[in-house]
């Protein structure tokens, strides 16, 4: 009789999922499901609330990247102002978008899943964590801990928060940027440059002992989704959205966000909470998509910054459709996002005090998008006469990759896990798979509480055989 | 011709004219008693009950915004029982609406906020009542937000004090109380109202505000009551 494995929760992702592997009654895995397992209804509260507020009331939806949802909130609400931002105060929320994306990929790489690949999958899971890592490689957690550091800092200068700042406002920024804050964060830039190369250099040297992974993590081949700009550069504010298949031919380009509906539709599935977004012309599952970091890396020419652009050519070589290659576009990332930053900061105009546009709301309905550390971000607000929400529907980055991450624990279960002598190890690769991507579960369900993964082994008729806790 | 009495506030010498609060007097001689519906330039009402004060000889708590001085008085204003009773009502008031400070309008500029920061109320142990509240947002430039309200009536006397317009009042009675615009129609539709604002700067929390400000922003200005009701004052 076939068995189940459940882990639950699964750990080192921000949130809570939990995975089941089904077994066959050879103890082969049948089939593999990701859950995430709560719901929290930010869509159905803010309704009645004026929309003034939903910058501050959606940046809630998440501790990790509550800039993201800022941005989009904003993005939104100046539609709804119908008001031209200030070019300025677009190029100071780029600056606290890149922060943003800088800090949260630090944390996803460092503390999440550098413990899988500095000490090894089969490693001991009591070490298998950041401290293990500050013991083995202190040099590793340190680059980690002040990279973070670095994106938090320039996020604090900015909104004078680091965590939920109200900065970001509908029709642009709330105060500008003084010329004190602009020098003190240039003066970190070169540090946090010289940490994103020394780890991408440690991280290629590390690429060749993951090769199993590396194919396993690969078997799931889907569309790219993501904002590209102008020159066909990376792009993570403003630009249009581009759909590439799984051989890098765009097969749609030049979608504005505004028109998401008419190209996006989110299925439901009966296992878990988040829903799966699909590209429409394509159907369900043939448009499933992957967003984030990869995607973005696939969907450009070139990222723009000199540094980020020769890792690319590296980056180029690789099998780039493997999910664990999200790692690698994650560091790239890293050091564009300083990079870009540094430009930006020069920029003539940038601590100009044109940095508000104010109006009454023009619109009733209005839609931002924009690229979080996870990928696109959608945020469709409607408003009534008076200003008050209506209607939000929030398509965030994790719920595009659901598909993805469902689809792929089944892969890699089916690879690496073998019920009859069922090891730790096994099941962690299982779990490394869903890091790749790094969902934050919170955001996507727009839910409360913490996020913990759990995964069950169960039995062809359903019943629980083993399971782990975290 | 006015009396002048001598009293005891918190043990310490005190003089005052016999029309004067135990609130005024004691700002006099530099005692600054909590409140939050009293207002200087609009009459007193003792709502909030925060300024209560122990006096001598009687047994039950006194509002200092609404009871006079008195010869030999002795008040104190700050023993540990008061200081208890005025987290209570904070905490009450907290409880009774939905104040979520973080996406209000007023953080940062809120006199609930910032009396319960400095009572040092930093939990709040009632259960919360969550109730279903309005917000009337039909004003060309105001909002009302009633989850914020905490029925100081602010508003409703400023307006028929200091305005004339009498647009606002109270309707219903206990927990259900709500101030109203006229006869309970939506703000935007009043036609006693002027328009000029004043309801918006004295609200002590972000229930009433201006549209068009994000959280955080709407910073209150009211000094313009008391220049307003010297100036009448001169007049008469």
């Amino acid at each position: 009789m076939g068995q189940t494995i459940v882990i639950d929760p699964v750990t080192r992702i921000e949130g809570h999922a939990k995975i089941t592997i089904q077994l066959n009654d050879h103890g082969e895995v049948a089939d593999a499901h990701f859950h995430v397992t709560q719901v929290r209804g930010f869509e159905k509260f803010v309704e009645g609330r004026p929309f003034h507020e939903m910058p501050s009331l959606m940046a809630r939806i998440c501790g990790i990247c509550p800039v993201s949802h800022l941005i989009a909130s904003a993005k939104a609400c100046d539609k709804l102002l119908a008001v031209h931002v200030p070019p300025e105060a677009k190029n100071l929320r780029r600056i606290l978008n890149l922060a943003q994306i800088t800090q949260s990929h630090a944390l996803s790489f460092f503390y999440l899943s550098s413990p899988d690949l500095l000490l090894g999958m089969d490693s001991d899971p009591a070490q298998r964590n950041v401290f293990g890592v500050a013991q083995q490689h202190p040099q590793l957690a340190r680059d980690g801990v002040r990279l973070r550091q670095i994106g938090q800092q320039i996020i604090e200068m900015l909104g004078r928060k680091r965590i939920h700042p109200a900065w970001v406002v509908p029709g642009g920024v709330s105060e500008p940027l003084t010329a004190e804050k602009r020098e003190a964060m240039l003066a970190m830039i070169p540090e946090g440059i010289e940490i994103a190369r020394r780890t991408l250099g440690w991280y290629r040297s590390v690429l060749d002992l993951y090769a199993e992974e590396i194919s396993a993590f690969s078997s799931i081949r889907t569309l790219f989704m993501g904002l590209v700009g102008e020159d066909d550069q990376l792009e993570m504010y403003d630009g249009s959205l581009r759909i590439m298949d799984a051989d890098r031919h765009i097969i749609a380009d030049g979608l504005k966000g505004d028109d998401y509906a008419e190209y996006i539709n989110e299925t439901v599935e009966p296992h878990t909470y988040l829903k799966s977004p699909y590209y429409k012309p394509m159907g369900y599952p043939d448009g499933v998509y992957r967003v984030g970091p990869l995607a973005r890396l696939n969907l450009v020419n070139t990222c723009g910054t000199p540094l980020a652009d020769e890792e690319l050519l590296f980056f180029r070589t690789l099998d780039t459709q493997s999910s664990f290659h999200y790692h690698y576009a994650r560091l790239i990332e890293i050091l564009y996002c300083l990079e870009k930053i540094d430009q930006l900061l020069h920029t003539p105009d940038i601590l100009s005090d044109r940095v508000r546009a104010h109006a009454q709301p023009n619109a009733y309905e209005g839609i931002g998008v924009a690229e979080a550390p996870r990928g696109t971000l959608m945020h469709h607000y409607k408003i009534d006469r008076d200003g008050l929400i209506t209607y939000a529907n929030l398509i965030i980055a994790t719920g595009h990759n659901n598909f993805a991450m469902d689809r792929g624990v089944k892969e890699v279960a089916k690879r690496f896990v073998r019920g009859a002598s069922l090891q730790e190890g096994m099941l962690n690769r299982v779990e490394a798979l869903i890091r790749t991507f790094d969902p934050c579960l919170s955001c996507s369900t727009h839910a409360v509480g913490q996020m913990p993964l759990q995964i069950q082994l169960l039995d062809p008729a359903g019943g629980i055989v083993e399971e782990i806790k975290r | 011709m006015t009396r002048v009495f001598t009293l005891t506030i918190d043990d310490r010498e005190a003089t005052g004219r016999e029309d004067e609060t135990i609130l005024q007097v004691a700002r006099d001689h530099g005692i600054t008693i909590p409140r939050l519906c009293q207002l200087d330039g609009l009459s007193n009402i003792g709502a909030c009950r925060l300024c209560v004060v122990e006096v001598r000889g009687v047994p039950k708590l006194l509002p200092a915004c609404t009871t006079f001085i008195n010869e030999g008085m002795e008040v104190y204003t700050n023993s540990e029982r008061l200081q208890k009773y005025r987290r209570t009502i904070i905490e009450m008031l907290f409880a009774e609406g939905n104040h979520i400070c973080s996406v209000c309008v007023a953080n940062g500029h809120c006199e609930l906020q910032s009396m319960a920061i400095q009572l040092g109320v930093d939990h709040i142990s009632l259960p919360y009542f969550y109730p279903k509240r309005t917000v009337d947002a039909s004003h060309e430039r105001y909002a009302l937000d009633r989850n914020r309200c905490i029925l100081c009536t602010r508003c409703v006397r400023v307006c028929a004090e200091i305005e004339g317009a009498h647009t606002w009042d109270l309707m219903a009675r206990g927990s259900q109380t709500t101030v109203i615009t006229d006869l309970h129609q939506p703000w935007g539709t009043s036609e006693s109202c002027t328009s000029c604002g004043k309801c918006v700067q004295v609200c002590p929390t972000g229930a009433l505000f201006e549209k068009g400000n994000a959280v955080g922003e709407m910073t209150k200005h009211n000094s313009f009551l008391k220049t307003l009701a010297e100036m009448r004052e001169n007049d008469k």
